[in-house]
């Protein structure tokens, strides 16, 4: 056993320049990120009128609601919430169906493996891109004008949003696809369309209907809000209900969304696990 | 070179054969069976929805000609022709995104901090205690679980209009995101530096500060920023319910079918969109090309 050396703390300062001399440069950086931050922190809250008593004022009020939000009790409307609730979970469900089954075609377009043209590939994907960019609830908007109030312009709506989200989604599945299945395929003489039908669909079928089961779950969420503005579902009755000030009623919409999207949390979990849990294996 | 395929006899062949069929069939019968429960689901969810096909085709040009008429200025041109009757309201709308982007950068700032504060007692290897990790869990998935805009209809209702609702609403729901995330980056930090220093005698706060938080800081910016993307669109339709932004806006021009001005909004709030993604994934790039290089 020997005895630690002795250092010479000039000795290491010397070996190790980076961490004893920074630069000023480099020493400054993360307390300036910060100081920025924190500045444009203050500036946000003095352009978006936030005031100390506002605040505490609300504070309170958010507490008296709170208060007569207890016990949660649907009144009389009980029947009228569990349809709304199913409405939404149909919303959920045909939504993502049409936006999956659209979006497997123009996915392929815009897999690099699939269509080589660089140019339509980047057109799609910003086209994707754009209809992305633009929030269920303004796409809920745009189909409540062309065809009316109710949960069918919430289907649409959700379709469209997930179209985008799909066509990004499943092409990035497709180009991560083992490409050497597809080669084989080619050098039997399969056509590109056998290629497609049995080099790439077993290959990325799984992972896009793990997708399709998640959006189905996230959708849900989605949902109950999109009924907000008049598309349908449990969030035009919660919006009303708020807007009466029935907070008892609110309160009771909000434990059965809660609990609507636990359930199908889980579901979705388990098929989740199923269909891609057997294919891991396999 | 020869290949040795062992020809079988016709008896085996046939009991093989058999059994691969057998086994085909299932896997079809199961695939049929699922696909046949998937359809009826579909058809009592279009009921359920009131799906109306017949409304849809007789009205499916009006969506393509809504497109039609957003992108046509009121003098008949095509918008692209004219910007500056296109694009009147720019100062007004480039103030109300400027307000978009200040309710989302406030909300994930408030967001972020109170996950920070709160992540540390929700992970399993840093939670002092069972039931303070199970309270606060429970506290980030209600958080989590209802949605932003149903917090501002409450907040706006409690705070007035305007975009205090909008910004708390976007924290809360930020917090929640946030909080679950971040307790997963913790879980998955190396717990020997915690040990190094609580062996030391350090306080448990001084083990976070000091084992924790070095590792862990590069995955919670990144997370943040992320957030920061996902509550720019958000915020984006807060103002559908009178909590701020440029969602006010949009729903004006929506409601009173003034086209031209719904497309130059949504050109804007698209651009925005893009401008952020673009910004915060170079600066994600950064922050995680930093943390590969040490």
């Amino acid at each position: 056993m020997t005895r630690p050396q002795e250092v010479d703390p000039a000795q290491i300062r010397a070996r190790y320049p980076d961490v004893f001399d920074r630069p000023a440069s480099s020493r400054l950086a993360t307390p300036a990120m910060i100081v920025a931050a924190f500045a444009i922190l203050v500036y946000g809250l003095v352009d978006l009128d936030f005031s100390p008593s506002r605040f505490f004022a609300g504070l309170s009020q958010l507490g008296w609601i709170s208060l007569m939000m207890i016990p949660p009790d649907p009144g009389s409307s009980l029947s009228v919430y569990l349809k709304a609730l199913g409405e939404t979970l149909s919303i959920a469900l045909l939504g993502t169906t049409l936006a999956a089954l659209f979006a497997l075609p123009v996915s392929l377009l815009a897999a690099r493996n699939v269509v080589p043209s660089t140019i339509v590939r980047f057109a799609i994907r910003r086209f994707l891109d754009s209809i992305r960019g633009i929030d269920t609830l303004i796409w809920a908007l745009v189909w409540i004008n062309v065809v009316g109030l109710g949960p069918f312009a919430g289907v649409l709506a959700i379709a469209v949003s997930d179209f985008g989200a799909f066509g990004k989604l499943f092409s990035e599945a497709i180009e991560g696809a083992d490409q050497k299945q597809v080669e084989g395929i080619r050098a039997s003489g399969g056509s590109a369309l056998h290629e497609i039908r049995f080099g790439l669909l077993p290959q990325v079928l799984p992972v896009i209907a793990g997708q399709v089961l998640y959006f189905i779950e996230s959708n849900t969420r989605s949902a109950t809000i999109i009924g907000i503005v008049g598309a349908g579902g449990i969030g035009l009755q919660l919006a009303e209900q708020i807007r009466v000030l029935e907070w008892q009623k609110v309160s009771f919409l909000i434990l059965m969304i809660l609990v609507a999207v636990a359930a199908i949390d889980f579901i979705s979990g388990k098929l989740r696990f199923a269909i891609i849990g057997r294919r891991a294996v396999a | 070179m020869t290949i040795a395929v062992s020809i079988l006899p016709e008896q085996q062949l046939a009991v093989l054969n058999a059994a691969y069929r057998r086994a085909v069939a299932r896997k079809r019968l199961r695939l049929l069976l699922g696909v046949a429960i998937f359809a009826a689901a579909l058809v009592l969810a279009a009921i359920g929805a009131e799906v109306n096909l017949r409304t849809l085709f007789t009205y499916f040009g009006n969506f393509i000609s809504y497109f039609d008429r957003i992108l046509t200025l009121d003098n008949g041109q095509r918008v692209w022709t004219d910007f500056g009757e296109w694009l009147w309201g720019w100062r007004k709308w480039l103030k109300m995104l400027g307000e978009t982007l200040l309710i989302s950068y406030v909300g994930t700032l408030v967001g972020a901090t109170f996950a920070f504060a709160l992540n540390f007692f929700a992970a399993e290897n840093t939670s002092p205690a069972p039931w303070l990790r199970f309270v606060v869990r429970r506290l980030l998935e209600f958080a989590r679980t209802v949605p932003g805009i149903v917090f501002a209809l409450v907040f706006v209702i409690a705070f007035g209009l305007g975009p205090m609702a909008g910004v708390l609403a976007i924290a809360i729901h930020s917090t929640g995101a946030l909080g679950k995330l971040f307790s997963e980056i913790v879980e998955n930090a190396d717990m020997k530096p915690v040990e190094g220093i609580r062996s030391t005698g350090a306080s448990w706060l001084s083990c976070m500060r000091f084992a924790v938080v070095p590792q862990v800081t590069a995955g919670y910016a990144s997370y943040a920023l992320l957030r920061f993307e996902i509550n720019v669109r958000e915020a984006s339709v807060m103002g559908f319910v009178g909590a701020g932004g440029i969602g006010q806006e949009l729903v004006v021009a929506i409601r009173k079918f003034y086209y031209s001005d719904v497309s130059a909004i949504l050109l804007t709030i698209i651009v925005t969109v893009f401008i952020i993604d673009i910004t915060t994934g170079w600066l994600r790039g950064r922050l995680f090309g930093k943390e590969a290089r040490t």
